[in-house]
């Protein structure tokens, strides 16, 4: 069964049994291998899901803006490189920001960089919830996320990586987003976030604290490079095995922090 | 644009430069259907009311069905028909068993236990894809899960579970040993004589082929009790056969069509979607399809075998290799396909395009719990050449040498004994040598820069070593623990040199119309001895010493002037009549020790068990 | 098992079909619509074999539910020629040998006619990325590039 919705009808409903369907790149391939265990698809069409807006200091972006309106949309301009990290034209054509954020290990890239960014999730009800929290008791919850909000921030002080087998595209072995503030060359805001890490997005808390009062070069960065292995809690998977990705890690961390401006 | 380089200054006068199309660009006969999206792929073929198949597929790798129930499965909707294995007209095979070689060990479905992950026991044909996969997700299987060995020299060790029942010993049978010999002079007293002995192992893990197309095939009924199916099968013939003698029935019922194949790379010669989308277009008398799907392509469609080598050279200060034992081990997976070959075809490649006059190696097909291994690309040669490549830049390293250079040194040179018996020809790994390291800007010595594949030979690296034989791992022995070693071990006979192989002969054809007339296929026979190497040598070595570039003996006696004669003549092998008698037994003769006489080819299918209706196979 | 109603323009073609339930759009494509360009080739996105443009926009045939097409416009490989005229990126695949087996021909041709209908000179990492979602395992890519390449310089009137 599939059914057309409104954000408004399902505000209503008491118990909304089915499945969200966004982009479609994750549930699709669910329907394409196993349909039955889907009994209904929910499509929600309301306009307000692929708007982009301003309240006071935060962007609202629709959980329905697709990677590929992302990259097109001039308020966006930080979110941009994470944007083009997602697959090819076809799949950010299609996927959303609402569904990477329910993006299961190791897909969810984007993910990474909204939690750096301190993202709110916005669900129908009206209740609003930390990108955190959300992550937590992600594969639990059923609500619909209309979208997520984000502080404005400069281009300049966030940075994204994604780290792939295969070029130019491929899935991650890891994805690591940075946003920092770091006002002649000492860090006074870190937050850092990983991606195939863990079994979601996380945060990276003891190297953000090592980086907080850094200076940005080799010698100052090395506490942080040495605190990230305690905030990782990577898998093997058929990509990369835990060692390869916690070996690594600190690299790419280094590349990233290190990077010219 | 990707240009090909024609090294047309290299053995020149070898051929006649007379090609109208080789070197030059050319448009594929069938790519305005790819580039229109015309081509017919076996699944662009329309049939009404077209019915889907899905398999019940093991989750373990290896377990007993202690019971399997599909009622609920039979009463879901849509679903046509369940296909139990007892369904299955010939419930055994072995793919190579359409030339006689091995034994049946792999069912269609698997009705007892399954051997590997993936492995199906029940097929389900239902009228869309989805209620079939419903269908299949209701079938309740209780499974005893067995222990599992998944490593090959695991497997070879005597407590290890047995993989596949035909086997039990977890390796083919190269009757009358459970590997592949090749004896070559005495490897173990050369050791004793080298500087240096080095020795290291390599591993290559299985590759998926991850063709675009999945592997699949459509079935459906004809007039006058045929079959048509239209499969992405590499190997339209071999399939139609396979399906043949599974369902046993005569080929002649089936009409298979092919041709276009959306991406095989050897991935496609299973034949295991055809017999079962026939016997579902038989059972339910409709069009079946049976396509798998991206994760069954990966997880159930056979792969390039893991394999694992363990090199060992024995070499001279200067750098020549003057032994080389190798051992061997195919991961054919749970069932033989074609991996047994591979072991045969790679044996015949050893010990690398190099001149060693002390070769030994063991070649092993395994059976694990894997997934069965199929044919890719150069498999039984791909691997190995990898190993022994490492391994030459090794010795190279041990030796403190150029590793181009070291490689160039120990080349075949035509004329050169190989560890088989025959004589090199047509040699032109000195040449590649050469044009690689002008292409990567390395240096080479001038004395490196004039050695020719031409020249170099010389009665010593044209020798027949006398050879150490041994009888170790007859079939069975190993697992009841009587083998100590996988690897060539001392031997217990001697074999006199100078011995030759001997030739296989080859039956008559059945009919004269088989008879292959090279005019026919337009292969020109030149009867005049054809004039070249001994001018071309005489010509390209001009300006150079006349002495043979490094060709330094490698054994004691002293370096014999090259034969001048020798590339005119045919190769030096005796023929059977002539041969010196050996003085040992009589049952196996030296480069074919797996085989006790040399029977000739066994034409047609006349074993039990074997369709009655399969054709006889040509002489190739 | 409900059956729906889908219209829209298929190659410049008004089309109206009847689509499963969640079915995807390549299935209704290929059975319902009887255009057997798009293939599958992983059900999953991964391999790009079924890439048709929406609106102009490339996407995975096999991730999209058919019902969501109503009354947009689809293109497939089958309508890239103008009739017996071919598109110059087929003219340079056939010269190029940008296709072996042709599997992925179709998707990769209407992923690199998106790129050149946005973009008329593209570098070759733009046209990389054009292709990065569709797999070929024959080629190796560079003929591909190439003669997406050529195409765009083709249609500049650029080369002959």
């Amino acid at each position: 069964m599939t059914q057309v919705q409104t954000i408004a009808h399902l505000t209503d409903a008491a118990n909304v049994t089915g499945a969200f369907l966004g982009g479609g790149t994750l549930l699709m391939r669910d329907v394409n291998y196993a349909a039955h265990t889907i009994p209904t698809l929910i499509r929600i069409t309301d306009p307000m899901m692929r708007e982009v807006r301003t309240e006071g200091d935060r962007l609202w972006i629709g959980a329905g803006m697709t990677m590929a309106s992302v990259v097109a949309h001039r308020d966006l301009e930080a979110l941009k490189s994470a944007a083009l990290a997602i697959g090819g034209p076809a799949v950010r054509n299609m996927a959303t920001i609402g569904g990477n954020l329910f993006a299961p290990h190791p897909y969810g890239d984007f993910t990474v960089a909204l939690l750096a960014l301190d993202a709110k999730v916005h669900f129908a009800n009206g209740r609003e919830s930390d990108l955190e929290t959300f992550l937590r008791g992600r594969d639990q919850n059923r609500e619909l996320v209309t979208a997520v909000s984000i502080q404005r921030i400069s281009g300049a002080d966030f940075r994204f990586k994604k780290v792939t087998r295969t070029k130019p595209k491929g899935v991650s072995v890891l994805s690591i987003a940075a946003h920092l503030e770091a006002p002649g060359g000492r860090v006074t805001t870190a937050r850092i976030a990983f991606g195939a890490m863990g079994p979601t997005p996380l945060r990276a808390k003891a190297t953000e604290t090592a980086l907080r009062g850094a200076s940005l070069d080799e010698g100052g960065i090395t506490p942080a490079l040495n605190a990230v292995l305690t905030d990782l809690e990577p898998a093997d998977d058929p990509l990369a095995s835990a060692w390869y990705r916690r070996t690594v890690a600190p690299i790419h961390l280094k590349r990233l922090l290190l990077e010219r401006r | 644009m990707t240009t090909v380089e024609f090294r047309k200054d290299l053995f020149a006068n070898e051929r006649q430069d007379d090609l109208n199309e080789i070197g030059k660009p050319k448009i594929r006969q069938d790519i305005e259907g790819h580039v229109t999206g015309r081509t017919a792929y076996f699944d662009d073929h329309l049939f009404e009311g077209l019915l889907h198949m899905r398999c019940v597929r093991s989750p373990h790798h290896h377990a007993r069905i202690r019971s399997l129930n599909a009622a609920e499965a039979e009463r879901m909707p849509g679903v046509v028909r369940v296909i139990y294995p007892r369904d299955v007209p010939n419930n055994l095979n072995t793919l190579l068993s359409l030339i006689n070689f091995g034994r049946d060990d792999e069912p269609l479905l698997s009705h007892q236990k399954v051997a590997y992950r993936g492995e199906a026991v029940l097929a389900i044909i239902a009228e869309t894809e989805a209620q079939a996969r419903a269908a299949v997700d209701a079938v309740r299987v209780e499974w005893d899960e067995l222990p599992h060995v998944l490593d090959v020299e695991d497997a070879l060790k005597p407590g290890a579970p047995v993989v596949n029942e035909e086997y039990p010993n977890n390796c083919f049978d190269y009757e009358p040993y459970d590997h592949v010999k090749l004896r070559f002079g005495d490897v173990h007293a050369a050791f004793q004589q080298a500087d240096h002995v080095v020795e290291a192992t390599y591993e290559m893990s299985p590759i998926e082929h991850a063709p675009v197309e999945t592997c699949g095939a459509i079935a459906a009924p004809e007039t006058n009790g045929r079959y048509v199916c239209h499969t992405a099968t590499q190997a339209l013939f071999f399939s139609l056969g396979t399906t043949a003698k599974f369902l046993d029935m005569p080929s002649s019922r089936l009409h298979f069509i092919g041709g276009t194949v959306g991406g095989g790379f050897g991935g496609k010669v299973d034949s295991l979607t055809e017999p079962l989308a026939v016997l579902g277009a038989m059972l339910s008398g409709k069009p079946v399809k049976f396509m798998w799907d991206r994760e069954e392509e990966m997880q159930v469609g056979a792969p390039r075998g893991a394999e694992r080598w363990v090199i060992k050279d024995g070499v001279m200060a200067d750098g020549r290799i003057i032994a080389r034992s190798l051992t061997g081990y195919f991961d054919a997976g749970a069932y033989t396909r074609l991996s047994s070959y591979a072991g045969t075809k790679c044996t015949g490649h050893l010990p690398g395009p190099y001149t060693i006059p002390n070769v030994a190696s063991n070649v092993f097909c395994v059976y694990t719990n894997r997934t069965p291994a199929t044919a890719m690309r150069g498999f039984g040669i791909t691997g190995v050449d990898f190993a022994i490549e490492c391994h030459m830049d090794r010795v190279a390293e041990k030796v403190g040498m150029d590793p181009i250079s070291l490689r160039i040194l120990n080349s075949y040179r035509d004329g050169d004994m190989k560890a088989h018996r025959r004589s090199a020809k047509n040699c032109a790994l000195v040449e590649c040598c050469q044009v690689a390291a002008g292409k990567a800007n390395w240096t080479l010595s001038a004395e490196d820069q004039a050695a020719t594949s031409l020249t170099g030979t010389n009665a010593n690296r044209q020798e027949i070593p006398e050879t150490a034989l041994d009888e170790d791992g007859r079939v069975g022995e190993r697992k009841a623990g009587r083998v100590a070693t996988t690897e060539p071990s001392l031997g217990t006979r001697r074999l006199p040199a100078g011995t030759h192989g001997r030739s296989h002969a080859a039956v008559a054809p059945q009919r004269p119309d088989m008879q292959i007339l090279a005019e026919r296929v337009g292969h020109r026979m030149d009867s005049e001895p054809q004039p070249m190497p001994e001018q071309s040598a005489a010509q390209v070595s001009a300006p150079r010493p006349p002495a043979p570039p490094r060709a330094a003996p490698p054994s004691p006696p002293p370096a014999a002037p090259p034969l001048q004669t020798q590339n005119t003549q045919p190769a030096p092998m005796a023929p059977v009549q002539s041969t010196p008698v050996p003085t040992y037994p009589p049952a196996a003769p030296p480069t074919s020790e797996t085989e006790p006489a040399p029977k000739p080819f066994q034409k047609g299918v006349r074993r039990p068990g074997v369709s009655r209706f399969l054709s006889g196979s040509r002489r190739r | 098992m409900a059956k729906k109603p889908v219209s829209f323009i298929l190659n410049g073609t008004e089309t109206g079909i009847f689509v499963e339930e969640g079915g995807n759009l390549l299935e209704a494509l290929r059975r319902g619509a009887g255009d057997l360009s798009p293939k599958y080739g992983c059900g999953q996105g991964g391999c790009g074999a079924c890439t048709v443009l929406i609106d102009g926009e490339p996407h995975l045939s096999c991730l999209t539910l058919a019902e969501t097409v109503e009354g947009r416009r689809v293109e497939t490989a089958r309508g890239i020629s103008n009739g017996a005229e071919l598109h110059p990126l087929q003219e340079t695949f056939m010269e190029g040998f940008a296709a072996q087996c042709g599997y992925c021909s179709p998707g990769m041709l209407v992923a690199a006619k998106a790129l050149l209908d946005k973009n008329p000179r593209p570098s070759r990492n733009e046209v990389i990325d054009a292709i990065s979602g569709n797999l070929c395992r024959c080629t190796g890519y560079e003929p591909i590039v190439d003669a997406i390449l050529q195409a765009a310089a083709r249609l500049q009137g650029r080369v002959a």
